[in-house]
């Protein structure tokens, strides 16, 4: 490391080695999002997949609990620099939803409420690395974080854990979302530190 | 997904972002506990208003710790000025504030952030630039960039800040009021002796009341703590302006 800045040593609050690289411990959960925070009511919550051939699957709150709720802890890792480490969660399996879909499409557009989009490969989607979360920290998820039901996909930046989720469509590449068109990572994997293109 | 209602999408993409070596050239307080800090950082391509940067300092042993910090102004290839308020206990706000002096170097990481940027002849509508605090920073590189291009478009401030001293760029501010940029302070713990507004926080009544009505159909940009973003939120969207014409920057903490 040639660069240094005069003077600094750096508060370290914590043991680095669960830490990606630039990122720092919180115990408070901060807020992230380019507009006001949606409220959405679970009464009329509903998920759609969309396929290539525009057939929508869909599941209403009630169905989609019916999945199987899992208990979930997970570090989570946001593009501002921080981290919270050991998050209880609760949310279904992404797996036992594309149980019900058949695509050949390798990429995933997810939609929000309020328009905001993030791409995400479908191999990051499966495999138990990814929930429809809709509990943290045993709490239903309030809606500054996204309730009553987000995306959580933990190894990636945060940011590609879509708030306010509303639909997943299926992509034949992977075109960039809201934030990615922005500038952040096409990616986001933050042990790589993908957060910017 | 039909009919999907999508937010704004930026019209091209935006220069690459990269990292910059910046040497502070110069320091001034800027409020009791905030400095300015302008920075040269001859590769810097220049940002949009609005936007800010990621600082990165290095400790002689790697250990390196990342904060954002809104751009107030900054010249391609020239000079960047941060605007940065101590938080007590932090780990970069008080190096910056206490330690750091003139020569210090840093590495700074940007433009980011394009989605919170107005820029000047894209729109005719009135904007409606709300601050709480330090988040004032990117709102005064908005209504700079605005005033610098003699833009017609109406362009209004509410600032909700403690105090007289902790109004961060007090007389700037102030010399830009004219025809097209209106400021309004709002204090929450101390007025000016002649004030004759209340002291206290921006209640949703006095947001409605100083504020560009939804009829009009302002542009608004929210910038401040959390809390202060999540508050002030709710309330814009039941005056009746729409959630996509609201874009909003967090700067963390409650
Ligand atoms: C897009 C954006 C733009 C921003 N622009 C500006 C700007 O223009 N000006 C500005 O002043 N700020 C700005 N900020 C805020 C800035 O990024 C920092 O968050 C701020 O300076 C605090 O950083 P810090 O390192 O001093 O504090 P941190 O070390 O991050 O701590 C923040 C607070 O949390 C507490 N804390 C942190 N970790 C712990 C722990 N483990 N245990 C107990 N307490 C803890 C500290 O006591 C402190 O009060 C911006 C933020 C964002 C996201």
């Amino acid at each position: 490391m040639s660069f240094t800045t005069r003077g600094f040593s750096g508060r370290r609050r914590q043991p680095e080695t669960r830490l990606p690289p630039g990122q720092t411990l919180v115990e408070k959960w901060p807020v992230l999002s380019a507009g006001p925070t949606p409220v959405v009511d679970t009464a009329d919550w509903e998920l759609t997949i969309q396929d290539e051939t525009g057939t929508d699957h869909r599941w209403n709150w009630d169905e989609l609990i019916a999945l199987g709720v899992e208990d979930i802890t997970v570090d989570i890792h946001c593009v501002t620099h921080w981290s919270k480490l050991g998050m209880a969660w609760r949310g279904v399996s992404l797996d036992k939803l594309f149980e019900h879909v058949g695509s050949r499409h390798q990429y995933v557009m997810a939609h929000s409420h309020g328009g905001y989009t993030t791409n995400l490969p479908l191999e990051d989607l499966l495999g138990g690395k990814a929930w429809i979360a809709i509990e943290a920290e045993g709490r239903p998820l309030h809606p500054e974080h996204g309730g009553p039901a987000r995306l959580l996909v933990p190894h990636l930046y945060f940011w590609k854990s879509a708030k306010w989720i509303r639909g997943l469509t299926m992509m034949p590449g992977n075109d960039p979302g809201f934030w990615e068109r922005y500038g952040y990572h096409i990616h986001g994997d933050p042990w790589q530190e993908q957060r910017y293109r | 997904m039909n009919a999907l209602h999508t937010a704004a999408m930026p019209d091209q993409p935006r220069a690459r972002t990269a990292w910059h070596t910046a040497t502070i050239v110069e320091k001034l307080a800027e409020t009791p506990h905030a400095v300015r800090l302008t920075l040269a950082a001859p590769t810097w391509p220049g940002s949009e208003p609005g936007t800010h940067l990621d600082v990165r300092l290095t400790a002689p042993d790697g250990y390196q710790a990342s904060r954002s910090y809104s751009v107030a102004s900054s010249t391609p290839a020239g000079n960047v000025v941060l605007a940065i308020d101590e938080l007590p206990d932090g780990e970069v706000s008080p190096f910056l504030v206490q330690d750091a002096r003139p020569g210090d170097q840093l590495e700074i990481h940007g433009p980011l952030g394009s989605y919170f940027t107005w820029l000047p002849g894209r729109s005719d509508r009135p904007v409606q630039l709300i601050a709480g605090g330090s988040g004032v920073v990117p709102l005064y590189a908005i209504a700079l960039a605005h005033d610098a291009a003699g833009d017609p478009a109406h362009l209004q401030l509410l600032y909700s800040v403690r105090t007289p001293a902790e109004v961060f760029f007090a007389d700037e501010l102030a010399a830009l009021t004219g025809p097209t940029f209106g400021l309004d302070l709002v204090y929450t713990r101390e007025a000016p002796h002649d004030w004759p507004d209340p002291i206290g926080r921006l209640t949703r009544e006095t947001l409605a009341a100083r504020t560009i009505p939804a009829s009009q159909r302002p542009h608004i940009y929210v910038c401040g703590s959390t809390g202060f973003v999540e508050t002030i939120t709710p309330w814009l969207v039941d005056l009746g302006h729409s959630a996509t014409d609201v874009l909003t920057e967090r700067f963390g903490g409650l």
